[in-house]
C-alpha cells in the first residue's frame, strides 16, 4: 500500500513539474526552460528542506504540532541578517558576496540555535509545554529586535533587509541556488543515513536512552541539521510559517508508518508538490497575482487551528 | 551485582536520596517498595543514568556506571518508564523489534527476528502482533512494552510500577510470566511495586525505602512483618502466611 502510494505521489510531482515547465510558454523554448528549470529546481529545495526541517523538529520534541519556524528558527536568521546589515551598513553589505554572507549566517543561526535550544532542551527536558512557550516567546522576541533595529537604521539599508525579509518565490539567487542545492543534499544523506536513529529517537525521553541512542547527542545532531535547511530556505525565500506544518501534517496523513525512511522521502516529495502545484495553479492557470506565499500560509494556518481545536477537544 | 554506595540525589534543592548503600544481586526478582516519595524511582533512573548521578557511585558487574558507554549499557540494562505513551501508529512486532536496535540499529538480522519471534510467543503476543498499540487494552499495551524491553536481551531489566492501571489478572499474569522468565533465563529483573502484597507474593528480595534512605532489605518472610509496616508505612496491617508467603490483610 506504501508503495503504490509512493509512485502516486512521484508521478504526481513529475507531472506537475513537466506541467510547470512547459504550460502556456510563448518565445524561445531553450530560454523558457532555463529560467523555468531554476524555479523549479528552487521551489522542490525549498518544499523539501523546510519539510525534513519540520519532520526533525517534530521527531526530536515528540510533537506534531510544532515546526521550526514557529520556535522562532527563522526569525533568529533574519535577526541574524538585519545585525550583519546593520554592522556593515547597506554598502558593504552589498559588496561581500551573497554567497559569503550566507554562509556567514548559516554558520551564526547553526551555533545561535544550538546554544539556545540546548539550553532550552536542557533545563527542560521533561517540560515540553514550557519549552513551547519559551520559544514561542523567544521567536516574537527576535521578530520584535528585527523591527527595532530596522526602525534604527537609513532607509537605503532598510530596502535591502526589506527585499531580504519577505517570502518569496520567484527570485532565487543562481549560485546561492547551487550552494543551497549542495548543502540541502548533504543535510538529506546524513538524515537518511540517521533515519533508524530517528525511529528512536521519536520514542520519547527515556526510551530511547534504554536503548542506547543517547537522545541529547541526537537532539544536537539534529538541531544543527534543521539550522542549515532553516538558513537555506530562509535565505532563499525569506520565512513561511506554515508550510511545514502543512506538509507535515499531510506526511503522516498519505503515510501512516513510523519509518523515517519512508515519513522524510515522503514529506520531500510533498514539500515539492506543495510548491510547484501551488505555483503552477496559482500563475498558469487562475492567474493570480497573490503570492505564493499568502495561500500556503493561509492554509497551513487553518492546519495548525484545526490541529490545536483538535487537541483540545480530545 | 549492581553495587550502589553512598548515592545521595537532590532535585530543585530537595533531598531526594541520601547515603544509599544497596547490592542487588544476581538472578531474580527484587522488588523496591515504600511509601510515595520514598526515592525508589529516583533510584531506578539513576541506575539506568536518566539522571545524572550527583554524587556516590554505583557499579555493574563491577564496571563503573558513569564509564559504560551508551551502546553497551543498553546491552546490559534496560528499563521501563512508568509512562509509556506513543505518538506513532506502531505495531507490537515493530515495538517488540526496537528492544534489538542496542545490536541491530534498526536492520533486524535474521537472529534478531528469532529473538522478536520467540519474545513474541513467551508474552503471548502472537495473537495480536500486527494490532496498532492505541488499539490495545492497558494490560495489552504494558506486555508489549515489557516484552520490549525484554527483547533487549539485558542482563538487567528495571521495571518502574508495571502494574499501575492493570486489573489484578493483568498484573498477575505479568508478574509470574515475569518471574517464570527470571529464573528460566538467569535475568535480574528489579522492580517498583506499588502493592506489598505483590512484592511479597513474586519477589525473591524486598528492598524498602523511606525518606530517601534504604531501611531494610531481605526475603519476604523476614522482610514483610507488622512492625515493619509500621514503621516503613505509617499504618497498622495485620500480615498473616499464606502458601509460605507473608500476606497484608488490607
Amino acid at each position: 500500500m506504501l508503495r503504490l502510494r509512493f509512485l502516486w505521489l512521484i508521478l504526481a510531482l513529475v507531472v506537475v513539474s513537466a506541467l510547470f515547465l512547459t504550460l502556456g510558454a510563448k518565445g524561445s523554448w531553450s530560454f523558457t526552460l532555463w529560467f523555468r528549470g531554476q524555479k523549479l529546481a528552487s521551489l522542490l529545495l525549498i518544499g523539501g528542506a523546510i519539510s525534513t526541517a519540520t519532520i526533525l523538529f517534530q521527531t526530536i520534541t515528540h510533537n506534531r504540532i510544532l515546526t521550526p519556524s514557529i520556535m522562532g528558527f527563522d526569525a533568529l536568521f533574519l535577526l541574524i541578517l538585519t545585525l550583519m546589515i546593520f554592522g556593515m551598513g547597506a554598502g558593504g553589505y552589498a559588496q561581500v558576496p551573497k554567497v559569503t554572507l550566507f554562509l556567514i549566517n548559516l554558520v551564526l543561526l547553526t551555533l545561535a540555535s544550538v546554544a539556545l535550544f540546548t539550553l532550552l532542551l536542557r533545563d527542560q527536558r521533561s517540560d515540553l509545554m514550557r519549552m513551547v512557550l519559551t520559544g514561542i516567546i523567544l521567536g516574537v522576541l527576535f521578530r520584535s529586535l528585527v523591527l527595532f533595529i530596522q526602525r534604527l537604521i537609513d532607509p537605503s539599508e532598510f530596502a535591502v533587509l526589506q527585499s531580504a525579509s519577505f517570502a518569496r518565490f520567484n527570485k532565487a539567487d543562481a549560485d546561492l541556488l547551487l550552494v543551497s542545492a549542495v548543502l540541502v543534499c548533504l543535510t538529506w544523506a546524513a538524515v537518511w543515513r540517521m533515519r533508524h536513529r530517528l525511529d528512536v529517537l521519536a520514542l520519547g525521553e527515556v526510551l530511547p536512552v534504554s536503548l542506547g541512542a543517547d537522545p541529547r547527542r541526537g537532539q544536537l545532531v539534529v538541531l544543527m541539521l534543521i539550522s542549515v535547511l532553516v538558513s537555506v530556505s530562509t535565505a532563499l525565500v525569506g520565512p513561511v510559517a506554515f508550510l511545514g506544518l502543512l506538509v507535515s501534517s499531510l506526511t503522516y496523513r498519505v503515510i501512516p508508518s513510523w519509518h523515517h525512511g519512508h515519513i522524510l522521502p515522503a514529506a520531500i516529495l510533498i514539500g515539492g508538490l506543495t510548491l510547484v502545484g501551488g505555483q503552477l495553479v496559482l500563475e498558469r492557470v487562475l492567474h493570480f497575482e497573490t503570492p505564493l506565499a499568502v495561500v500556503v500560509e493561509c492554509l497551513g494556518g487553518l492546519v495548525f487551528l484545526i490541529l490545536i481545536l483538535r487537541k483540545g477537544s480530545t | 551485582m549492581i553495587r550502589i554506595r553512598n548515592v545521595s540525589h537532590q532535585i530543585a534543592g530537595q533531598t531526594i536520596l541520601q547515603g544509599v548503600d544497596l547490592d542487588i544481586q544476581q538472578g531474580g526478582l527484587t522488588a523496591l517498595v515504600g511509601p510515595n516519595g520514598a526515592g525508589k524511582s529516583t533510584l531506578l533512573s539513576l541506575l539506568a543514568r536518566l539522571q545524572t548521578l550527583q554524587s556516590g557511585q554505583i557499579e555493574i558487574n563491577g564496571q563503573d556506571l558513569q564509564q559504560i558507554s551508551h551502546g553497551d549499557l543498553a546491552q546490559m540494562l534496560a528499563i521501563l518508564p512508568q509512562v509509556l505513551t506513543s505518538t506513532h501508529r506502531i505495531s507490537v512486532e515493530d515495538l517488540v523489534g526496537f528492544g534489538r536496535y542496542p545490536y541491530s540499529r534498526g536492520r533486524l538480522g535474521p537472529k534478531d527476528r528469532e529473538i522478536v519471534a520467540e519474545v513474541l510467543e513467551s508474552f503471548e503476543l502472537q495473537e495480536i502482533k500486527h494490532r496498532f498499540l492505541d488499539t490495545l487494552s492497558g494490560g495489552q499495551r504494558q506486555r508489549a512494552y515489557t516484552a520490549m524491553a525484554w527483547a533487549q536481551d539485558t542482563e538487567y531489566l528495571l521495571l518502574d510500577e508495571p502494574l499501575n492501571n492493570l486489573d489484578i489478572a493483568a498484573s498477575r499474569s505479568l508478574m509470574s510470566r515475569l518471574k517464570s522468565l527470571a529464573v528460566q533465563q538467569g535475568r535480574t529483573i528489579v522492580i517498583v511495586l506499588h502493592d506489598i502484597n505483590y512484592a511479597a507474593g513474586y519477589a525473591d528480595h524486598i528492598v524498602a525505602m523511606k525518606a530517601g534512605r534504604v531501611v531494610t532489605n531481605g526475603p519476604p518472610r523476614e522482610v514483610v512483618s507488622e512492625a515493619f509496616l509500621r514503621s516503613v508505612f505509617d499504618t497498622d496491617a495485620r500480615v498473616i502466611v499464606a502458601n509460605d508467603r507473608p500476606l497484608v490483610v488490607v
